[in-house]
């Protein structure tokens, strides 16, 4: 028995700023005081305040220390681990209070969340599958097996009223019981890992934080369906996540939870890795079945539906990772527990992804129909800096952005779709008063005509014309004529476009022309970009009363543009210096050299 | 994205080959072998030259024409070698908001490249990638394994240089 227990956040964003190093010199300090066999060091998975990592919590007492550096280790383990006494000053200030430490779950971060999916994550030590079972791991593929026929297992996901949790919000017993319903003498289970959308990291951390879930619900459905084998299809962007994804299938393997005659009730199911290779178009259905055939990972026209002719043309269920993260919950809690969190038609709790213009950049997981205003200013903290908040941003390059006038709608699948943006996988980015949305339309759509794979012509050229006339846009080039075109070519998009991926490229565009046309008629009309983001329309200017005439901002121009005048404004003692615009490349080189502030752009 | 193709010669080794043999004698059976095969066969080399391919595709038996329509579907996959250092610029939503376009044209300013390019020494490339999933650090960049967040444009030459020597 440990006295201590010492939780080290190892997920993408802690091991990014060094927290395997804490782990290490955690242990060498350990070791001198001679305490290695008192307190127990664990790298866990996402703990989801990832604004403040490294994160390193302390049990029993749950001292939550926040942004932990290296050299601050010796002082935590010889005050706090060896004398007892907490180190106040390193602790995340929200959860001291008047010398008191409260507890994690009081502070705002994560008061208002329900961690379903994201039970696991930073509590159990991913690489080892005796701590996911000390948590009830396992427990529910045991019930199915011995105690569920195949068609229970389907209702019961039906009753819960889950649904995919990958976009598209398709109810996941409906897609199981298809794929039952179809003879074949080989099924498949698959897991969509490939996690595209720009800013989205839920499904990283599960596989991360907790991959066993993933494993074990991959192996109910794949009973359910009645299949025997399975594949996970990972980015191969997520090096910790394909590395955890890989111990935990050995792992199940060698205890015989993965293999032939599982618990010996004669159900065979295992699994296989397959890595994607940075293709956003493999997040849809069919694409990613063709490339885990080791092809080009372009779409196939449905029908027929993977449930009939999927992966090798054998029937296919195909979820994401969030999706299985609930199975195991729902079996072992019963559908009505499931069922009794969220909206009347969006069950259950999501992951959100917050990033942006936020203070607490990380992952939440909150119960369907919390709204934006919760998510972004008690949650996430609000906006930095002092500046106003402007839109969110859900879906992705899928999505659209949501305007302050919809901060208080209930977040669910159908309210997202009627305001024009989407669920998504669940990234959500928060832009504020300085963020320029004709620009983010134009920055979503330079994405999909990347990741446009080509074989459809709507979404192949249609993007493309989309991109060009934004890019006028941008540079003053644009006419009032060219945002009807826009629409009626946004329209055409996704109603022409193979797969999913073009079917919703258009949504950036669409829902900022709904909310934000001012702007793009600012860029057109006046050539000016409010929010001073888009290059071509700015314009430099120096003040010349605050002008002191020092010429720092003339050397520092890389095409010597500013030039001294015979102005000299009254208290100063040399003259001020002016900026010829024909020449100015507009860097901003000399408005980040002025200490007075003489420099403005507009 | 149109990829560069590498005018470099080829100087692949006995012991690569014989590496890249092992990983397609493994694939051997399995049906779709090409993307794990061309995966493996990047990290012995680097990159995939056309010599590459075409011992990966004479090794399991498919056309030429399918791995080269893999290798250049997918962005994971180079066709030309990148430098000593590479630095990936992430261009994901989070790390674009807070300006991480200007850091990957900072980048570019001082190296003398473009986005996929290497510096004439070998010792650079830049690469504009897509979300690593290090949101709570942005913007972010990698140079190899080294990750750096919370930059600024002013980090930028500080960073390079540790690297120069």
């Amino acid at each position: 028995m440990y006295r201590s227990n010492v939780l080290v956040c190892g997920g993408t964003g802690c091991t990014s700023s060094n927290s395997l190093k804490i782990v290490e010199k955690l242990n060498e300090e350990l070791k001198a005081k001679g305490l290695e066999k008192e307190v127990n060091v664990i790298t866990t998975g996402c703990f989801g305040l990832c604004a403040l990592g490294p994160i390193m919590v302390v049990y029993p007492e749950g001292s939550f220390y926040s942004m932990v550096k290296v050299e601050d280790i010796p002082e935590i383990v010889e005050e706090h681990l060896l004398k007892g006494r907490i180190v106040t000053r390193l602790l995340y200030q929200e959860t001291v209070e008047d010398d008191t430490v409260k507890s994690l779950n009081k502070t705002a971060f994560y008061a208002k969340q329900k961690r379903v999916a994201l039970r696991n994550c930073g509590v159990i030590d991913p690489e080892k599958i005796d701590d996911y079972i000390a948590q009830d791991g396992y427990a529910a593929l045991g019930k199915v097996l011995t105690e569920m026929k195949p068609e229970e297992v389907i209702q019961t996901v039906l009753d819960s009223g889950l649904r995919g949790r990958g976009g598209a919000g398709f109810p996941t017993g409906l897609k199981w019981k298809f794929a039952a319903a179809n003879d074949a003498d080989q099924k498949y289970v698959c897991c969509n890992a490939d996690e595209g959308d720009p800013g989205a990291f839920m499904d990283r951390s599960v596989l991360e934080g907790d991959p066993h879930t993933v494993i074990e619900a991959m192996a109910i459905a794949g009973y359910a369906i009645g299949a025997s084998k399975g594949y996970i299809y990972v980015r191969a962007e997520y090096p910790i996540a394909v590395k955890r994804l890989q111990i935990a299938i050995d792992q199940a393997r060698e205890y015989g939870l993965l293999g032939d005659d599982i618990f010996g009730t004669g159900f065979n199911f295992d699994l296989q890795l397959r890595l994607g290779a940075g293709a956003f178009v493999c997040g849809e259905e069919t694409s990613l079945m063709t490339s885990i055939e080791g092809k080009r990972g372009e779409p196939r026209p449905r029908p027929p539906f993977p449930a009939v002719k999927g992966l090798y043309q054998k029937p296919t269920i195909l979820n994401n990772v969030e999706t299985y993260a609930n199975i195991t919950q729902i079996i072992l809690n019963g559908p009505e527990w499931f069922a009794s969190m969220g909206t009347e038609k969006s069950k259950g709790t999501k992951v959100f992804a917050l990033g942006g213009k936020i203070k607490h950049t990380g992952l939440v997981e909150v119960p369907m129909g919390t709204t934006l205003r919760e998510i972004v200013e008690e949650i996430g903290g609000g906006i930095p800096n002092g500046k106003k908040f402007k839109a969110a941003q859900t879906g992705g390059p899928s999505g659209g952005c949501i305007p302050t006038e919809h901060l208080d709608i209930p977040i669910d699948y159908d309210n997202l779709l009627e305001i024009g943006s989407m669920m998504g996988s669940g990234g959500l980015i928060v832009m504020d008063e300085t963020d320029c949305m004709v620009d983010i339309a134009k920055f979503f759509l330079e994405f999909t005509v990347d990741e446009s794979c080509g074989k459809c012509t709507p979404c192949r050229i249609g993007t493309k014309r989309l991109l060009e006339m934004l890019e006028k846009i941008t540079k003053g080039q644009g006419t009032m004529e060219m945002l009807d075109e826009m629409e009626e070519l946004c329209y055409y998009i996704k109603a022409n476009s193979l797969c999913g991926l073009g079917q919703t490229a258009p949504n950036p565009v669409l829902s900022t022309l709904r909310y934000f046309k001012d702007e793009y008629i600012a860029h057109i009309k006046d050539h000016k970009c409010p929010a001073g983001v888009c290059k071509e329309l700015l314009e430099f200017k120096i003040d010349k009363e605050k002008c002191i005439g020092c010429g720092m901002c003339a050397r520092k121009c890389p095409v010597s543009t500013i030039h001294v005048t015979d102005y000299t404004a009254p208290g100063k003692k040399k003259p001020a210096y002016e900026i010829d615009p024909s020449k100015c490349v507009k860097c901003g080189a000399c408005m980040d050299t002025c200490k007075f502030g003489a420099v403005s752009k507009g | 994205m149109q990829k560069k193709i590498s005018n470099l010669p080829f100087k692949g080794t006995p012991e690569q080959e014989a590496k890249l043999k092992e990983v397609i004698a493994k694939y051997q059976d399995d049906p779709g072998a090409v993307m794990p095969v061309l995966q493996e066969a990047q990290d012995i080399y680097g990159y995939l030259p056309i010599e590459v391919q075409t011992m990966v595709a004479e090794g399991l038996n498919v056309p030429l024409e399918e791995v080269y329509g893999v290798s250049t579907f997918y962005s994971q996959f180079a066709l030309s070698p990148k430098g000593k250092y590479n630095i990936s610029v992430c261009l994901g939503t989070a790390c674009y908001v807070k300006g991480s376009g200007d850091i990957l044209n900072k980048l570019s300013e001082i190296l003398g490249i473009e986005a996929e390019e290497c510096t004439d020494d070998g010792l650079f490339s830049l690469t504009a990638c897509r979300c690593i999933g290090a949101c709570g650090l942005a913007p972010v960049i990698t140079v190899n394994d080294d990750v750096y967040g919370r930059l600024t444009v002013d980090d930028v030459p500080g960073i390079i240089e540790k690297y120069k020597n």
